[in-house]
């Protein structure tokens, strides 16, 4: 009776429209059996951690392809603090400079990926991810 | 995936905590105990009996409508238009889950950007996770989650629904049904199923051609009259909403059927109109808590179906189950005796 999914919200915030890369991962999540709650295009942090307090989300996944991730991902990350939801996993997808990797994972994000990754390497972390706890 | 998330735990030795949060209107307990209606089980159940004496106070408003008809675009449309009135507005949209990988992709927050960081708007998307009838076996429990919370309206979204997925009309006090222009003759309309259960017709995306004529079609349909008694008196009836009959004492509900252009906010105001109007006549006739004991009747034989189900399984050995099938493709028994046979030694009928 009892049944549990892993919930993940899929956002692309920032002003690039490049969203084909969202849409590819949200579609394998689902895919792998997840719930994958799509919000799309120009999204805000406030409205990524107010979706993701709304929709009680394992994962938050980012996707930044316009450069401006030190801007967002920190914010997201402070935002989900702010709302008691540092427990929420982040995962982050794009063009993201190898200097770049290192602070936001120290700032705690979990999986970073850029062009190239196997979408099967994201399902598993992610499983891996929420399982863990 | 049976997956033990990171945050599921400390739910349970904290549940009436996290109900006396959810009573007071925080967020953050609201969507939890969503989360553990979908889980179900003991502790949900629980719950349900703590929130239970804070139900019964919202405006319950189901929109439903076949795949691509705008019913997300017209939630949001009609959310905006409560929060001008003052109203905070709790929404749950439903999305299915795929029968092959059990995942789900929900889509409805994209229509509904707008509201994305109104305090007073709960949006919640969910999955069937297997169930058929446009709803998640769990909605009606979300829908409890919010009521208790002090969401006046809720406004809850079906699946992109075909003929018979007709739960909704379980759930809301008022059911919107959504058509759109070029969908299908009148024919389509004299079928049974989803046009009969709306208290509201609204054909939207209005300013695409042919939307007159599915008007049309609609109101012929409603003209040869329906099988519900609510507002079947036997005579053709020309006006709609509230309906006298001739001797000016009955009061019925012909359901009225609007054009609405959700994209463009166009109609919204008049269709919110129409459901205050169809909420103020059930309040009036008694209709209202005819539909509540209707209601209650049927969670309450859902509930006890099931309930008795677990206990009988719980009684039967797995083999014994197993046998049966067997003997029963065999030819050797026929499917309802062996079920008279199994209730028989499962001892439930005893006394």
């Amino acid at each position: 009776m009892a049944e549990t999914k892993i919930r993940v919200l899929i956002a692309k915030p920032g002003l690039d429209g490049h969203d084909r890369g969202a849409k590819v991962v949200a579609r394998a999540l689902r895919d792998a059996g997840m719930e994958v709650i799509y919000i799309g295009l120009r999204q805000t942090p406030e409205m990524i951690v107010e979706a993701a307090l709304q929709e009680d989300v394992d994962v938050v996944g980012l996707s930044i392809l316009s450069g401006a991730h030190m801007a967002i991902v920190p914010r997201v990350i402070h935002l989900l603090e702010e709302y008691g939801l540092s427990n929420v996993a982040v995962f982050l997808g794009g063009i993201i400079p190898d200097e770049d990797v290192l602070v936001l994972r120290e700032l705690g994000v979990r999986g970073i990926y850029g062009p190239g990754t196997f979408l099967d390497d994201i399902v598993q972390e992610i499983r891996r991810e929420v399982t863990a706890h | 995936m049976s997956a033990t998330s990171r945050r599921r735990g400390p739910l349970i030795a904290s549940g009436t905590e996290t109900v006396t949060q959810a009573l007071a209107g925080e967020r953050r307990a609201i969507a939890r105990l969503i989360s553990l209606m979908e889980r179900g089980g003991a502790e949900a159940r629980q719950v349900l009996s703590q929130l239970h004496p804070h139900t019964g106070q919202a405006h319950i408003v189901g929109i439903t409508g076949a795949p691509g008809t705008g019913k997300s675009t017209l939630v949001a449309e009609m959310a905006k238009v409560y929060r001008r009135q003052g109203q905070s507005v709790g929404i749950v949209a439903v999305d299915p889950t795929s029968p092959f990988s059990g995942g789900a992709f929900l889509g409805d927050r994209i229509r509904m950007r707008e509201l994305a960081t109104d305090r007073q708007v709960f949006i919640r998307s969910m999955a069937t996770r297997g169930s058929l009838g446009g709803l998640a076996r769990a909605t009606a429990d979300a829908v409890h989650v919010l009521d208790a919370s002090g969401y006046p309206v809720i406004l809850v979204e079906t699946v992109g629904a075909g003929q018979s997925e007709v739960d909704i009309a379980r759930v809301a006090h008022t059911t919107i049904v959504l058509q759109m222009p070029a969908s299908g003759d009148e024919i389509q309309a004299i079928k049974a199923g989803i046009l009969e259960i709306a208290d509201i017709l609204a054909v939207n995306k209005a300013d695409l051609a042919g939307a007159d004529n599915i008007v049309t079609a609609l109101q012929a349909m409603l003209d040869l009259g329906s099988a519900r008694s609510e507002w079947h008196h036997g005579q053709l009836l020309d006006a709609e909403g509230v309906v006298s009959d001739s001797s000016g004492e009955q009061l019925s509900w012909r359901p009225p059927v609007l054009k609405t252009c959700a994209l463009r906010g166009e109609g919204v105001e008049e269709l919110l109109a129409a459901v205050q109007t169809h909420w103020q006549y059930q309040c009036d006739t008694g209709v209202r808590e005819y539909r509540e004991r209707e209601r209650a009747n049927d969670e309450l034989r859902r509930i006890l179906r099931h309930d008795l189900m677990a206990r009988l399984l719980d009684r039967i050995a797995d083999t014994d189950l197993v046998d049966t099938v067997e003997r029963i493709v065999a030819r050797e028994e026929d499917p309802y005796s062996a079920a008279e046979r199994l209730i028989a030694a499962s001892g439930l009928e005893a006394g």
